[in-house]
């Protein structure tokens, strides 16, 4: 059984036809990485598999562990294990982000029948994930995203991915904006993540990112559906010749 | 279909059963002595008969009478409601019986009125949500109607030196202290509003502390509307000699009904040289329904003097309830170097509205104010802090900060900011920061996406926004000032 099945997903947008018949499953110890031109629907996808109000989802199915999730809350698929790294992080001033991991860990405990972390424990885990991405400590007491720059906020999301521990982490465009050396430490924070257990599903522009985390499979999104699937040279060949030559 | 809602169909989303968040609005089944509905001369001279007071009292409210039947109700707040009838409501309700003499003759359905509200009025502290081992005691001054029912742990604040009592047991106990300060900060035709309480106020409490006296635990009074139909117009009136510190905290709770009920109250504060007075308000009067039916008008004057230098007086309000609420606690600096503080959260939700803020009068030199004021509205409510900012030729080296922050919950509600700033003054310095923000659609999806549910995020974020006030608050206050929030939020979050 698939960690991630999604079938013929359909979505409109503003009565407009986003994702059109759109196929995937991701196997949990897998990573898989999503490329497509500007616009063709990625974000669309991830948000939709979080189930963020606003998408119309005319069709189709999305599961998780075999069970359908489709109509669940966004709470209900993140209690699920569902993980959702945003392209572009909103900010939460007044909240602290160590108040607001403590909060989201605490919700996720509860859910599960397990204690929540004392308040020293969770400290200790922040900081130490937070020292692994090379995030100052001084980063837990700000509000969440609040003036951070735009590389710190993807930082950021990889934080929570490591302290929420999820089975299905969808990163969209977390490299994007990276420098060089922030890349590497994302990157080695997703390979620290990854198990037999979970599964990532890696939203990219850049065959860069597929140096450090290595996918087992790349699909490439067009016209709202998956229009090709290959292991990691379909990166390499995308790099080259753009995405024209699938039209051809 | 994923989950289609948005921030705004949450906050639209209809509360279960209609008030039913309201836990304080239940009506307590007493037998009460009730003055017949309406206002005149001879109504004046009941209360003060009924009160047993000295003729120069008896005058003094004929007098606040004779110019309050010149005034008119005034306009300008940013409120709507339909004209009041005066002559339809009772101006006077208690408890039937001889006044209580000790805490063993209140009736026991009152104690258990308060209990149920969670007053302590035996003399133990004990509030929830605190140990008991950890919590300080508090002295507490519970009115009930028009009349003050019961005043805990006064033989330990006599010894202290400390008078905390009834305003009536004040003015027989009391009479040089009260004709002396009474009036003294809001004058009898201050507003239209004070000048009616002024004439049939009924009771309140009355704080004096001594020179160079802390007075040794926290002292609260707790105001309880019961009655039907009934005005409550309590007076409180609180002196800080030199060097003296009081900290003083008010709570309000009233049952849920279908009409609207008027409590028109005065707050006096004096602080002479070096004295400090901390005033915290957690004001639930009941708001009204889901469709904006029955609730508090609460028409409050509140005035501090700092009439000693280095004196401080520092008001803190965290308003929830009321449907309407209107007031501004204020304070004329007039002793050199003193300081006047304003920290208020008004939260209004339904149809609530709400028209608070501050004057801050600087007459001293060197005297310093400070504002933070937190307004948040959620539902169809209407929201507006008024703040005035006044320096006087006198006061040289003078200064203000103000900071107004707003924050909208949903579309359908209402910021607003106005700030008067009058300064003919180029050694003041008076600063004004405002801000709106918005809990968006967005900041609550990141919130659910980590699994924390919508209710729980909007208190989370109202609660990082309402921060600096609560700081302000004694710690146990601020407890509770922030599970108010919390459940007043549940109706406004669905
Ligand atoms: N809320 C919205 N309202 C209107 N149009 C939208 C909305 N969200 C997405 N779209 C449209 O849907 C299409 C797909 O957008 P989406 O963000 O999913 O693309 P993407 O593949 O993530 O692009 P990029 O690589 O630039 O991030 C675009 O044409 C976009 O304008
Ligand atoms: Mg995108």
């Amino acid at each position: 059984m698939s960690l991630l099945r999604v079938d013929e997903l359909r979505v409109d947008v503003d009565d407009k036809t986003i994702l059109n018949g759109l196929s995937l499953a991701v196997d949990a110890g897998e990573v898989h990485a999503v490329m497509g031109p500007n616009g063709s629907g990625k974000s669309t996808f991830a948000n939709v598999l979080a189930g963020r109000p606003g998408y119309d989802v005319t069709g189709g199915t999305i599961a998780m562990d075999g069970a359908d999730i489709t109509e669940l809350a966004p709470e209900e698929r993140s209690h699920r294990g569902l993980f959702l790294a945003f392209q572009y992080p909103v900010e939460i001033p007044g909240v602290s982000n160590m108040e607001f991991l403590k909060a989201a860990v605490d919700a996720q405990a509860r859910i599960r029948g397990e204690d929540e972390p004392s308040a020293p424990e969770f400290i200790g885990r922040a900081r130490d994930a937070a020292s692994r991405l090379d995030l100052d400590v001084d980063f837990l007491k700000r509000g969440v995203n609040d003036g951070f720059s735009g590389g710190e906020k993807k930082r950021n999301e990889i934080l929570q991915m490591l302290l929420l521990e999820p089975r299905l982490a969808v990163l969209d465009e977390t490299d994007s904006g990276l420098d060089i050396d922030a890349l590497q430490v994302v990157a080695a924070g997703i390979n620290a993540f990854r198990d037999e257990g979970n599964a990532v599903v890696l939203v990219t522009h850049y065959q860069r990112l597929l140096n450090y985390v290595v996918p087992d499979r790349v699909h490439v999104l067009t016209g709202g559906r998956i229009v090709r699937s290959g292991d990691r040279s379909l990166a390499l060949e995308l790099e080259e010749k753009g995405y024209g030559w699938l039209d051809a | 279909m994923p989950d289609q809602d948005t921030l705004q169909d949450l906050v639209g989303r209809e509360h279960a059963a209609t008030g039913s968040d309201y836990s304080a609005g239940f009506v307590t089944d007493i037998e009460a002595d009730t003055l017949p509905p309406g206002l005149d001369e001879s109504v004046v001279r009941a209360i003060s008969t009924k009160k047993e007071e000295p003729a120069w009292m008896t005058e003094w409210r004929l007098d606040a009478f004779r110019r309050w039947q010149e005034m008119h109700a005034p306009r300008w707040a940013h409120v709507r409601f339909p004209d009041i009838d005066f002559q339809a409501i009772s101006y006077f309700s208690a408890p039937k019986g001889d006044a209580p003499k000790s805490l063993d003759e209140v009736d026991p359905e009152l104690l258990r009125t308060y209990e149920k509200l969670g007053i302590p009025l035996h003399e133990r502290a004990r509030l929830a949500g605190v140990r008991e081992e950890d919590m300080p005691e508090v002295a507490v001054d519970a009115v009930f109607d028009s009349v003050s029912v019961a005043t805990t742990f006064k033989d330990r604040l006599a010894d202290a030196g400390v008078v905390f009592c009834s305003m009536s047991e004040a003015i027989r106990e009391h009479p040089e202290l009260v004709r002396k300060y009474l009036g003294s900060v809001v004058p009898k035709p201050d507003n239209f509003y004070a000048a009616l309480n002024s004439a049939v106020f009924s009771d309140g409490s009355f704080v004096y502390v001594p020179k160079h006296t802390r007075c040794p635990m926290e002292l609260s009074t707790y105001f309880r509307i019961n009655a039907e139909n009934t005005g409550q117009f309590e007076r409180t009136l609180i002196i800080a000699d030199e060097g003296a510190y009081v900290s003083y905290l008010e709570g309000c709770t009233a049952p849920m009904r279908d009409e609207n009920q008027l409590h028109a109250a005065v707050v006096e504060l004096v602080a002479l040289d070096d004295a400090e007075i901390k005033y915290s308000t957690v004001q639930n009067w009941y708001p009204g329904d889901d469709e904006g039916n029955g609730g508090i008008y609460n028409f409050v004057t509140k005035r501090g003097a700092c009439l000693g230098e280095r004196s401080k007086i520092s008001w803190t309000q965290v308003e929830t309830g009321s449907a309407i609420t209107w007031k501004y606690p204020s304070v004329v600096l007039r002793g050199a170097d003193s300081v006047g503080e304003f920290y208020s959260v008004a939260l209004t939700r339904n149809f609530q509205q709400a028209d608070t803020g501050t004057k801050m009068t600087h007459i001293g030199p060197r005297t310093k104010s400070t504002i933070i004021s937190k307004g948040i509205s959620a539902g169809r409510s209407q929201n507006s802090y008024r703040g005035r900012v006044r320096m006087n030729p006198g006061a040289k080296g003078a200064r203000n900060y103000t900071q107004c922050d707003s924050l909208l919950i949903g579309e359908q509600c209402g910021a607003h900011t106005f700030p008067y700033i009058e300064s003919k003054l180029p050694s003041a310095m008076v600063e004004h920061e405002a801000t709106t923000s918005k809990v968006s659609d967005e900041q609550l999806f990141l919130c659910q996406q980590r699994g924390i549910d919508p209710e729980k995020a909007v208190s989370m974020i109202v609660n990082g926004f309402c921060r600096d006030v609560f700081r302000t608050l004694p710690m146990e206050f601020a407890v509770e000032a922030a599970k108010l929030l919390e459940v007043s939020l549940e109706g406004a979050v669905g």
